[in-house]
């Protein structure tokens, strides 16, 4: 990790983003999910996207990191377009890391063992010499117990925090997050969010998709509220959510917020 | 006890009794109508002789152990070969287009034609082309038949398994960094054979029987003893010495096949 200052990046001059977004446009056969999106993302800035389900959050996280190939448009990481087709894609994956909702761990093997096989075979290091800088991060997300457990030994809110930790073992640059939270029992939502806070300390460049309207409106840097394939109203979280400007944004949010999903901080 | 379980032990007894009942009759009706027909006598001497029972069982297991030979060195061989074929169809890059194909053809070719036509036409085919003598042995080319026959099957099978590895977990993989064949090598495999592992085991079981085939072609296994000890003594019983063996091993194979189908049933539900 990390351990800079946040702030004096996310709030300095326009620097160069860290990421970068042209008129992305995605089809699957017919259907146009992403139609020309726009997102920048500084170095250290959290960005949340938020917008009903369907619209495209995941998509767009999945092409940032090269999952599903884009259509036209461009992505640029450090300036340097990753879009290009043809690129190889395993190095630039490895400079971003994505966590999914439904974990994805590997069940056959030990949380340990998830967290270094991409570091074993990439880097050629070995579980041995990677076992100390793992265990403390396992300490630091409150799971130094549970090294040498295999994924159906642990809770949901363990079992994330693990693909966590297992995308941060790359030591990415950029961090996704599709709606990490969406699969896991009420109670356990509060302890992987908490992860998120801490990267965030860090200083990490993150793109989250979260239907967590507490947690956007509190940590977040920026919220993207993405309608039906573009970003439709872009804001600090304050503004998004105190005063929306788009007739959609409003909607949408008086939806999610009569389920009282903004009341009480998880 | 209190009342739900003194109504299941009640219930228990009764299933018992009734087991029990229908199990007397059933015996009792066979061994009694059996004999009663017009053969039986007949049928008893050249199938159910004790004495030739026991005269033949020495040499006949001793002739089991070439089944058990064959069976042994055909499974690995089987292992690699339909490992080799699950992965060249499983290929997505279009280098490998041709392993595909060839991949599908060996599948289509050996799973379509009967076990014996291939043992008949490798095994008496092969050799026909004059090869010098280790490699004219029914042995070798007997084996060439089973391991292609059981590849195809075996291959089908594993690719069974990878296609029931869920795409996120490729997905995951590649997020990482990790190139096509590492995830495969590394987390869809190991996920696919275990899965597998159950019809993997009826595959043996179903080998462990078709050994007895090689016989057609020469080697002297547990069949063609019998067939020499029928001949010998103008009786059958040898035969019925032959599907006693192959019961010992199956049996038991099989319930250890069950044990491991239904564990894995259990934990995935």
């Amino acid at each position: 990790m990390m351990p800079e200052a946040r702030g004096k990046e996310a709030e300095g001059a326009r620097e160069k983003p860290k990421l970068s977004l042209v008129g992305v446009t995605k089809t699957f056969g017919q259907q146009a999910v992403l139609r020309g999106v726009n997102l920048d993302a500084s170095k250290g800035e959290m960005v949340c996207l938020i917008g009903p389900s369907g619209s495209g959050k995941s998509t767009l996280l999945r092409c940032i990191n090269l999952l599903e190939p884009i259509d036209e448009g461009f992505v640029y990481l450090d300036g340097e377009d990753i879009s290009e087709p043809g690129l190889k894609p395993g190095p630039i994956r490895r400079r971003i890391g994505i966590v999914f909702q439904s974990f994805n761990l590997f069940p056959h093997m030990t949380a340990l063992a998830n967290v270094t096989l991409a570091p074993r075979r990439i880097h050629g290091r070995s579980e041995r010499e990677m076992r100390p800088a793992a265990e403390a991060l396992f300490t630091r997300f409150g799971l130094g117990d549970h090294l040498d457990k295999y994924p159906d030994q642990l809770s949901g809110g363990q079992q994330q925090r693990v693909a966590i930790i297992r995308a941060l073992a790359m030591q990415p640059e950029v961090m996704l997050f599709d709606e990490i939270t969406s699969a896991l029992d009420p109670e356990l939502v509060g302890e992987v969010l908490d992860v998120l806070r801490q990267l965030r300390e860090d200083g990490m460049t993150m793109v989250i998709a979260t239907h967590e309207m507490a947690f956007a409106r509190d940590a977040a840097d920026r919220v993207c509220f993405i309608d039906e394939g573009v970003i439709a109203e872009q804001g600090p979280p304050e503004a998004i959510f105190a005063a929306p400007k788009n007739r959609r944004t409003q909607s949408f949010l008086r939806r999610v917020l009569r389920r009282g999903g903004v009341h009480e901080a998880p | 006890m209190n009342r739900r379980e003194k109504y299941e032990a009640r219930q228990r007894r009764w299933s018992i009794l009734i087991a029990a009942a229908s199990t007397i009759a059933t015996l009792a009706a066979i061994v009694i109508l059996v004999p009663m027909a017009p053969g039986w006598s007949r049928v008893q001497q050249s199938f159910f002789s004790g004495e030739v029972f026991l005269k033949t069982l020495p040499k006949m297991l001793e002739a089991f152990l070439v089944d058990i030979a064959i069976f042994a060195w055909s499974t690995p061989l089987i292992a690699i070969v339909g490992l080799a074929a699950a992965l060249a169809r499983s290929t997505r890059s279009p280098g490998l287009f041709p392993l595909r194909v060839f991949g599908t053809i060996f599948v289509d070719v050996f799973r379509g034609v009967p076990v014996v036509l291939v043992i008949y036409l490798i095994g008496f085919g092969v050799p026909g082309l004059g090869l010098p003598r280790p490699w004219n042995s029914p042995y070798i080319w007997g084996t060439v038949a089973l391991v292609l026959t059981y590849s195809a099957y075996v291959a089908e099978i594993l690719r069974g398994g990878i296609d029931s590895v869920h795409p996120s977990q490729r997905a995951a993989g590649i997020s990482l960094g990790l190139s096509e064949s590492d995830v495969m090598r590394y987390i869809v495999l190991p996920q696919a054979v275990r899965r597998v592992v159950p019809a993997n085991m009826n595959m043996l079981i179903a080998l462990q029987k078709d050994v007895a085939l090689l016989s057609f072609i020469g080697p002297v296994e547990i069949l063609r003893q019998a067939g020499v000890y029928k001949s010998l003594l103008a009786n059958f019983t040898p035969y019925v010495v032959a599907a006693v063996v192959f019961l010992a091993v199956t049996v038991p194979a099989t319930r250890y096949t069950d044990y491991l189908m239904n564990r894995q049933n259990d934990a995935r539900s």
